[in-house]
């Protein structure tokens, strides 16, 4: 299988170009809880106006920093800062918070609860009005307004606690899990939702276990694994950096021959269909000739590794 | 925003929730309903002159006091209206008064002089009313700050159960979510006890029992400020310990101290207000001074330094109970796996900048 290389990844080097000062950063973040260590020098870059995915097991740490940068916990050493400054309390009014375990005001309309959470972020009666007419419309719940937060199905609720999350127009989103229980439709309508924001220029960081929609979705990815960060980066990046070259052969006849090649590590071997990993620096065409020569081939592609081998390799 | 703003948004919306549940209504109506027949009813049904069968020649000086004369043929005729039950006495030659079960005094006096009765302290309080207002003083702390106490917690309890209060922390500092549940909680209990208190004074002036109002009146404006202190110190407790449970059904487990330290002074200020010296202590003490001291101020037995000692010590013992309340509210808030201990919840508070 995928050998064992640690590489350090430039962190968010590629997207820190954008804005500089547009960039909410941690900073040798430590936690403990107890004699456990939760968070051990935990420091990554959410850049403006990126989707920022943040990776790992459970318990791994993707609450308890999602909880600090919040300020819902607070670090034991190290620091959050937004557009260069440690972030304060003013500062967090302007965040966007969706917490892991779901709640709102079961006993109170969508649309009286959505405006209550707009004016404890510190807007106006009329502008939290006006900011959760919008969203509620554009999250497809306007006909649900006025129903109890507890009559709406689980699906319907999640739509609202992403317009609660959203209501202040916040200035740095922070998910944790926002696309778990949602059906693929409703996925894409909050997809849609932190895309425009994250066009208008809004850092948005989001975990989710979910690696297929985290592929989809994130420009930067995070990977955290027992507190500590092993990967950050760019998707494409990390992607170059940790897993090597892989391609996929079809011939007519059996491929076994593959495994006799220079540089080559098989990976599966279906008769005529080969997919295999090549060692770095080795080039790809030697092979395909090689191939050519035994007879008809029928595909020779490369293979993007999925996130999950990436996760793989980097979060054991 | 500032914290003060965030406490009235956090107040106001707990105060909009509650006018519209349905149970507080209700016990609201329950409550006026009480005030209004507990002052109009009993003059109404105790009312009335009584009845009494009479010969015709006997009648005169019955029918002068003002009694429901029915006049029969004899002394027989007048026993069996007595016995049939039609009416409640009778007067047969002697003179001797017949009742079945209860001397009728209204027909005692008509018939018999007495003596003049000059009344040297006029203000003394009637027994009655020197037994009932403690009462009910004391029966509307104690019900007051039970019922509005669970609700406190309860709504704590919301939040943490639904898991809004990682969104509400994030958003507004811990002690102004605490400090708008207080509020709220005051408001709606003070604005429930005035609206009985209106009820109950109007039905009083409506039933002739107006008499007892300038007595009360010092007791009632004593009892405003004890009141309030001895809410918030009782609230503090009630917010601490719903903080410390993530389900509604955990509360009665962690509350039962809280509901000892209102039960057991409410009880003691109804067994003993007649026991000086229970009382001089009792309306000292932080938990019973709310009920004791505005009683013993009614029955004019305390000096006027005393009821403001008393609050003084009581504003000492709630802020203490405020501070502390806050301290395990904010250690215990995000703990959401199960029940917190006070000692962890003491320690544990997260100190965000």
């Amino acid at each position: 299988m995928v050998s064992v290389r640690r590489r350090t990844a430039g962190a968010g080097a590629a997207s820190s170009v954008v804005a500089v000062t547009s960039v909410l950063r941690l900073d040798g973040v430590d936690r403990s809880f107890g004699d456990r260590q939760a968070l051990k020098n935990v420091s990554f870059e959410v850049a403006a106006g990126r989707m920022t995915g943040f990776v790992g097991g459970n318990g791994a740490g993707k609450t308890t920093t999602m909880r600090i940068i919040l300020g819902v916990l607070a670090a034991d050493a190290g620091q959050v800062t937004w557009q260069g400054a440690p972030v304060s309390r003013e500062a967090r009014r302007r965040f966007g918070y969706m917490p892991e375990e779901r709640g709102l005001y079961p006993k109170m309309s969508v649309r009286e609860q959505v405006v209550h959470l707009g004016r404890l972020h510190g807007m106006t009666a009329e502008a939290a009005r006006r900011s959760t007419d919008a969203l509620l419309e554009r999250v497809g719940l306007t006909e649900r307004a006025d129903d109890l937060l507890e009559t709406l199905s689980l699906g319907n609720q999640q739509r609202a606690q992403i317009a609660a999350a959203l209501v202040h127009d916040p200035e740095v989103l922070v998910l944790d899990e926002p696309f778990s229980g949602l059906d693929p439709l409703a996925v894409d309508t909050v997809v849609g939702v932190l895309r425009e924001r994250a066009a208008a220029g809004v850092p948005v960081l989001f975990s989710s276990h979910q690696l297929d929609v985290v592929e989809r979705l994130c420009d930067d990815l995070v990977i955290i694994a027992g507190g500590m960060i092993r990967a950050a980066g760019s998707r494409e990046q990390l992607r170059r950096t940790y897993t090597s070259p892989r391609f996929e052969l079809v011939v007519d006849t059996d491929a076994g021959w593959l495994r006799d090649e220079p540089g080559v590590t098989l990976v599966d071997l279906d008769g005529a269909r080969a997919v295999f990993d090549l060692a770095p620096g080795a080039d790809e065409q030697p092979v395909l000739r090689a191939a050519l020569a035994r007879g008809p081939v029928r595909a020779f592609r490369p293979v993007t590794p999925s996130l999950t081998e990436i996760f793989r390799e980097v979060a054991q | 925003m500032n914290t003060v703003q965030a406490t009235r948004l956090v107040a106001a919306r707990e105060i909009r929730v509650k006018l519209r549940d349905r149970t507080f209504l209700f016990s609201t109506l329950l409550f006026l309903l009480i005030a209004a027949a507990a002052t109009v009813l009993p003059p109404l049904l105790s009312g009335g002159p009584s009845s009494v069968a009479v010969t015709a020649q006997a009648a005169g000086p019955l029918r002068d006091a003002g009694l429901e004369v029915r006049t029969v043929p004899d002394d027989r005729a007048a026993e069996q209206a007595v016995r049939d039950g039609e009416v409640d006495a009778a007067v047969v030659s002697g003179p001797t008064v017949l009742a079945l079960d209860e001397a009728p005094d209204d027909v005692v006096n008509a018939l018999s002089t007495q003596p003049p009765v000059r009344l040297l302290d006029p203000d003394a309080v009637d027994p009655v009313a020197a037994f009932l207002v403690p009462f009910v003083f004391a029966f509307i702390f104690f019900i007051t700050s039970q019922v509005f106490g669970v609700q406190i917690a309860q709504s704590i309890v919301e939040e943490k159960q639904t898991r809004i209060v990682e969104i509400l922390v994030a958003a507004v500092p811990v002690r102004a979510l605490l400090a708008g549940k207080l509020v709220a909680g005051t408001v709606l209990a003070l604005g429930q006890i005035a609206l009985v208190a209106l009820v109950a004074v109007a039905g009083m002036a409506f039933s002739d029992a107006g008499g007892l109002l300038p007595l009360l009146g010092p007791a009632i404006g004593w009892f405003i400020p004890f009141f309030l202190l001895g809410f918030v110190l009782v609230a503090a407790m009630w917010a601490a310990a719903g903080a410390l449970v993530n389900r509604q059904e955990d509360i009665a487990g962690v509350s039962t101290p809280v509901q000892l330290a209102v039960m057991l002074p409410f009880f003691a200020v109804v067994f003993l207000n007649d026991n000086a010296t229970a009382m001089r202590f009792l309306s000292y003490l932080p938990f019973s001074s709310p009920t004791a001291m505005p009683l013993r101020l009614f029955t004019g037995d305390a000096a006027v330094w005393e009821p403001v000692l008393a609050l003084v010590l009581l504003l000492v013992a709630a802020a203490a109970f405020l501070l502390a309340g806050a301290r395990v509210y904010e250690g215990a808030l995000l703990r959401t796996n199960g029940r917190t201990s006070i000692r962890a919840a003491w320690r544990s508070r997260e100190t965000v900048g």
